[in-house]
């Protein structure tokens, strides 16, 4: 009985020589459902089946919001996993988490995994860099607003599809000609602070926050107020009071009016392209975000949005060695090309845009380097390196609140924006106290 | 002389109160405590410092013009969602008392949507009214109104409204029928003889004898609506447009779970307690005079 229950044993280990508790566990939290969840979960089971000495574990939390809170009370009450992901709006309240995170590039070194600061695009690590070029988290996730345009909508309306839409001065005559020839919806946005306000303003070099948009100091001030800025608002709540840009809602509504055919041009992150070659039964192509060709002559980067992956402090320096692994196998260019390919996300680094090159996929799709050679094709000044405010998830509420009078016609862009600049300095004023 | 059943000494009474004091005491004094507690810091989201600032939190909330606006808001909001929801249910209790056949099918129907958890109900009612898809704004379009809540404060009220009220006009109901059930048929038949009309009974006898369960159902329903509601409001407007239906508790969610300004979020929580607490006050010690036991 006893030879034949070891001999069992013995069977059992032998056969799953991949047996749990000789491994090392690595907790991994998101925010990913349907298909970029099963994508998350592939490369989960490739770093897993890659190697014997670490195990990742992944568990969805629910939408960004709910996984930075899951962390935040995990953290409070000890339980908090290796890595936790979170959106770029929350990358100010981290940073400011001293004691809670653990530097990404101090995992790194520590880990010895293979690690090459330099091998990630600037635009895209800037927005977790510190001021002295130590990265924080590792960007996973990102995107940046684009123009999508649906052709069918322009020659249904009798405007020739491939009219220049490359600054918002032609974006306003090719509207005026939609609407003359009878679209309903010639524009539609998501997001539309990001894209509208704070894209708006890296696009054209204008600050949105002073210290250098927050990057080099928690006493920032918001600084969307300015002429750049009140210009577009009001040129776009112009096109809202005729009827050529219509509001569907703060997050990305839009999408489905758009993917529906229904309306003819859509500002909309990059990411956009997995659901609108999916859904789209109609011609379709990517431009580069429009820019004002009065206020510059060519356009500085747009910045991200989406997602970085932080290290969360108070775990066993074996299981950071885990970690380190595994956002180096992330950062490889195989699993990072995948990555872009599937999803329309921004490459993370030059390596893996170039392997997508390469293949052809840019040839295959057309359109889909246009976000990267907008982020990349110039070095990101102070203005464009992106955004790092405290409490940043209510102040864009407080904005898409503003932006709402606005297109209701209300409130002038300028009296909006000046009423967001100062319900938002309270709040970052809030921030600064609680985190001194 | 009244007669009392009492007890001899005080072990027994003490020990069938006893759950009910600890689970109070669990679920309710140790969080409100807290919640006191807290809104006295401002802490970093992460429980690594916090900051404390006396009653910086109150002066900071009710300095802002905002969270102001934010009590009209609930007054409206809530006002609404108590009458849409306790006189239709009043009607449909009357309805379904007379009926003489099918009473059963019709009780069941009317208590179906209380089954619908809020938010589904929001969604439910966001899906009808959706500018885009929604099959009662392509009608309203049809008849030229163009319906618009995502940028239409009045209209997303009125939506919110609607939806918080639909379940809960169910539960209403439930009540409102039981309590027209026990209503004396010989007093009604009394007067029926001596003439007075079905509205006159109506509000000469009924409504009075219906006034403990009304008086039940009012401070019921404004503790639902002050905070139960979330889930609809949270699924269809977001607070939004603007703050046009950002109600109390719904302030407290995004600033604590949005926001993570546990600070701020707990004096609210702290100002929202005394705000019903004082509802309540005046409702049993004004409201409960005109009701007839």
């Amino acid at each position: 009985m006893n030879k034949n229950l070891l001999g069992a044993l013995a069977v059992t280990t032998a056969l799953s020589p991949v047996a749990a508790f000789a491994q090392t566990e690595v907790q991994f939290w998101h925010a990913f459902t349907g298909r970029l969840g099963d994508l998350v979960k592939a490369q989960v089971e490739e770093f897993n089946a890659s190697q014997d000495e670490f195990v990742v574990v992944e568990s969805h939390k629910g939408n960004y919001s709910e996984t930075l809170n899951a962390g935040i009370a995990a953290f409070r009450a000890g339980e908090q996993p290796h890595i936790l992901m979170v959106f770029e709006v929350g990358t100010a309240t981290m940073m400011s988490a001293e004691g809670a995170i653990k530097p990404v590039h101090k995992v790194m070194t520590d880990s010895g995994a293979t690690f090459d600061p330099n091998a990630y695009i600037g635009s895209v690590k800037g927005y977790y860099t510190t001021t002295g070029g130590d990265m924080l988290s590792l960007p996973f996730n990102s995107s940046t607003p684009v123009l999508w345009v649906n052709r069918d909508a322009m020659s249904a309306a009798g405007v020739d599809p491939d009219a220049d839409l490359s600054t918002w001065e032609k974006v306003g005559d090719v509207l005026d000609q939609l609407k003359a020839g009878g679209e309903d919806c010639p524009l539609v946005t998501a997001w539309q602070s990001w894209i509208h306000l704070e894209n708006l303003s890296a696009y054209h070099d204008v600050p949105f926050a002073s210290q250098d948009n927050g990057f080099a100091g928690l006493d920032t001030e918001l600084m969307l107020n300015g002429p750049t800025q009140v210009a577009h608002l009001t040129a776009m709540g112009d096109w809202a009071k005729d009827g050529k840009f219509i509001y569907t809602g703060r997050r990305n509504e839009g999408g489905a009016n758009f993917r529906a055919g229904e309306c003819a041009l859509f500002t909309e992150s990059s990411a956009g392209y997995a659901g609108i070659s999916s859904e789209a039964e109609f011609e379709f192509d990517v431009r580069p975000l429009p820019y004002w060709e009065a206020v510059v002559s060519e356009p500085q980067n747009t910045i991200i949005g989406g997602a970085s992956l932080w290290v969360m402090e108070g775990h066993e320096g074996e299981e950071y060695k885990g970690v380190g692994e595994f956002l180096s196998f992330l950062s490889s260019a195989n699993v990072q090309a995948d990555w872009h390919q599937n999803t329309g996300y921004l490459p993370i680094t030059s390596e893996a845009g170039e392997v997508t090159r390469a293949a052809g996929f840019y040839d295959e799709n057309p359109g889909t380097d246009i976000a990267v050679i907008q982020m990349t094709a110039k070095e990101p000044t102070a203005n464009s390196k992106g955004l790092r405010l405290g409490s940043f998830d209510q102040i864009r509420g407080i904005i898409d609140e503003e932006l709402e009078a606005v297109w209701s016609g209300e409130k002038t862009a300028q009296e909006a924006m000046d009423s967001a600049k100062e319900r938002g300095d309270a709040l970052l004023r809030r921030f600064e106290s609680a985190n001194q | 002389m009244e007669k009392r059943v009492t007890f001899r000494g005080w072990l027994l009474p003490l020990a069938l109160i006893a759950p009910q004091v600890f689970i109070s005491a669990v679920f309710f004094f140790y969080p409100a405590g807290q919640a006191v507690w807290q809104s006295l810091f401002i802490p970093d989201p992460f429980g690594l410092s916090s900051q404390f600032v006396g009653l910086g939190n109150f002066e900071f909330l009710l300095s802002d013009k905002f969270y102001r606006a934010s009590f009209v808001t609930t007054a409206v909001f809530s006002t609404l969602v108590t009458l849409c929801s306790m006189i239709p249910a009043l009607f449909l209790a009357v309805i379904a008392d007379r009926l003489i056949k099918g009473s059963g099918v019709y009780r069941t129907l009317l208590i179906w949507p209380y089954a619908v958890a809020p938010a589904i109900a929001g969604v439910l009612w966001l899906f009808m009214f959706n500018t885009r898809v929604g099959v009662v704004s392509w009608y309203l379009g049809q008849l030229g109104y163009d319906w618009n809540h995502v940028l239409n404060g009045t209209e997303a009220m009125g939506l919110v409204v609607v939806a918080s009220a639909w379940g809960r006009i169910s539960y209403n109901f439930l009540f409102f029928f039981a309590a027209l059930q026990s209503v004396p048929r010989s007093v009604i038949e009394a007067a029926a003889i001596d003439g007075a009309s079905f509205w006159r009974r109506f509000f000469t006898i009924v409504l009075p004898l219906l006034s403990p369960t009304a008086f039940f159902l009012l401070v019921v329903n404004v503790v639902y609506a002050f905070f139960e509601t979330f889930g609809v409001i949270h699924t269809i407007t977001g607070g939004g447009p603007q703050q046009a239906t950002t109600i109390l508790v719904y302030k407290v969610f995004s600033d604590g779970f949005v926001g993570q300004d546990l600070g701020s979020s707990s004096a609210q929580s702290v100002i929202l307690l005394f705000v019903v607490g004082i509802l309540t006050v005046i409702q049993f010690k004004y409201v409960e005079k005109r009701v007839h036991y």
